[in-house]
């Protein structure tokens, strides 16, 4: 059935609160006062459209989308791949996803990343693809390694890929962080702790996807994306001064 | 068998990180990969109605600018309009009413341009006034934030429109309002947003 409704409410319960002292940036960062609850008006249930002209075929490929011809970046060659869909396990079709990360040294390509780990000369470190219309998406990159970075004296980032996805209305909107299987740091990252749910955490860690691997040339992990859903049933309801 | 609901959970949000710019503006960062960043342009060569620039700062809990935060603006346009198919009605040719702004690295200040927003379509009925809904992002916010710009010159409109006057505090709604001047050729919007303490900016859930 076409949904025509709103979008279900965002589970609060499983996104990180604003307020996580673990990791110290949010202190100073973080409203106080509750977020007003809105229902959804046209603006919110409308966003961006993107389409194909938008970006070229290259930008899904970091592994050439920066590199010198003839060359490529160093690391771990990795697909990384999935699905988008909604809470009610619909695909989101043609919604733009954008990702960045670190080069395989922890390294970003950012003039504020001082890290000592060395650039990679043939490595940008982001790229973009829009789904198919079941909702697919797959980029190929390299495995982004660890870094430290200051909150404790001593924590290290997980390795991970940053995420964005719009979705089909702007209440979609979500930026998240993929994670990979296996890695010790996931668990004792003050970030990764923000989230207050361990299901959720679980869910943000792509799993390794043997069957996705190109034999003897890039390893592939897997990994979807939940956007929230959306009531299919027409009845409205009428609230004072709407 | 009892029921059961099979509904899927949304993907936990994770800060945006203070490299957000790599992915999202990579210009910004230092380097060029794409032929086209998205979201420079908002209205297009083609919108009706005032040509406008918002400008701002967001201030963090302790008074500080925050400098390396990242906007997204989306909003209808002249007429109401916005683009997409459940947006109630066309819009001009290029318009799409969706722009990405980052701060200033040392200052702070972001600023974008586009058309004034005409009021659209209330809920279910009414009319709301004009205003940009802009979503913002950055190391130390853990969920993106979603705000509202309406603006200083409409004050019969704002006064009648249900998401202001749903804010039950009174004092709290002029954090939404952007102050208008007229500079030398464009008609400027002040709108800062401040994350925390005295006069914290109203968020949603939206």
């Amino acid at each position: 059935m076409m949904s025509t409704g709103e979008y279900y409410q965002r589970d609060r319960n499983l996104h990180p609160p604003a307020f996580t002292p673990g990791y110290k940036t949010s202190v100073a960062r973080s409203p106080q006062y509750s977020l007003i609850s809105l229902q959804n008006s046209v603006g919110e249930i409308t966003g961006p459209v993107f389409g194909h002209e938008d970006i070229d075929p290259i930008d899904n490929d970091l592994l050439n989308n920066y590199a010198r011809p003839g060359e490529n970046p160093i690391g771990e060659r990795i697909i990384l791949h999935g699905r988008v869909l909604d809470e009610d396990a619909r695909p989101v079709p043609k919604t733009l996803v954008e990702i960045w990360q670190a080069n395989a040294g922890g390294r970003y390509r950012h003039k504020k990343d001082k890290y000592l780990a060395p650039i990679d000369p043939n490595f940008g470190g982001c790229g973009r693809t829009i789904t198919d219309e079941n909702g697919f998406y797959f980029f190929r990159t390299v495995k982004p390694g660890a870094y430290p970075w200051r909150n404790h004296v001593n924590n290290w980032r997980p390795a991970h890929i940053h995420v964005s996805v719009f979705g089909s209305a702007f209440n979609q909107r979500l930026i998240t962080q993929c994670y990979f299987e296996g890695d010790p740091l996931i668990h004792i990252c003050p970030i990764v702790q923000t989230i207050p749910d361990s299901d959720a955490i679980e869910q943000l860690i792509a799993k390794l996807d043997l069957n996705a691997t190109i034999p003897l040339d890039t390893i592939a992990y897997k990994f979807d994306i939940v956007l929230r859903g959306r009531r299919s049933t027409l009845f409205e309801n009428r609230l004072e001064g709407n | 068998m009892p029921q059961q609901l099979q509904y899927l959970r949304e993907s936990a949000s994770q800060t945006a990180g203070p490299y957000v710019h790599i992915g999202l503006a990579p210009g910004a960062a230092g380097f060029d990969i794409y032929k086209q960043e998205l979201g420079h342009d908002i209205a297009g060569p083609n919108a009706k109605g005032e040509r406008i620039r918002v400008e701002g700062l967001v201030i963090d809990g302790t008074g500080s600018p925050v400098k390396d935060v990242l906007l997204e603006v989306w909003q209808a346009n002249a007429d109401g309009h916005y683009a997409h198919p459940e947006g109630d009605g066309p819009v001009e040719d290029g318009f799409r009413g969706w722009g990405r702004v980052i701060t200033d690295f040392e200052t702070g200040e972001w600023g974008f341009d586009t058309v004034k927003p005409g009021p659209t379509k209330g809920r279910n009925v009414g009319v709301q006034a004009p205003h940009i809904n802009l979503w913002l992002v950055a190391r130390g916010i853990n969920i993106g934030l979603s705000t509202r710009i309406y603006f200083s010159d409409e004050e019969t409109a704002n006064s009648r429109d249900p998401v202001l006057n749903m804010i039950e505090w009174q004092e709290r709604r002029p954090t939404l309002i952007a102050t208008r001047s007229k500079g030398d050729d464009v008609t400027l919007y002040r709108f800062n947003i401040r994350l925390q303490g005295e006069n914290e900016t109203v968020f949603f859930d939206v």
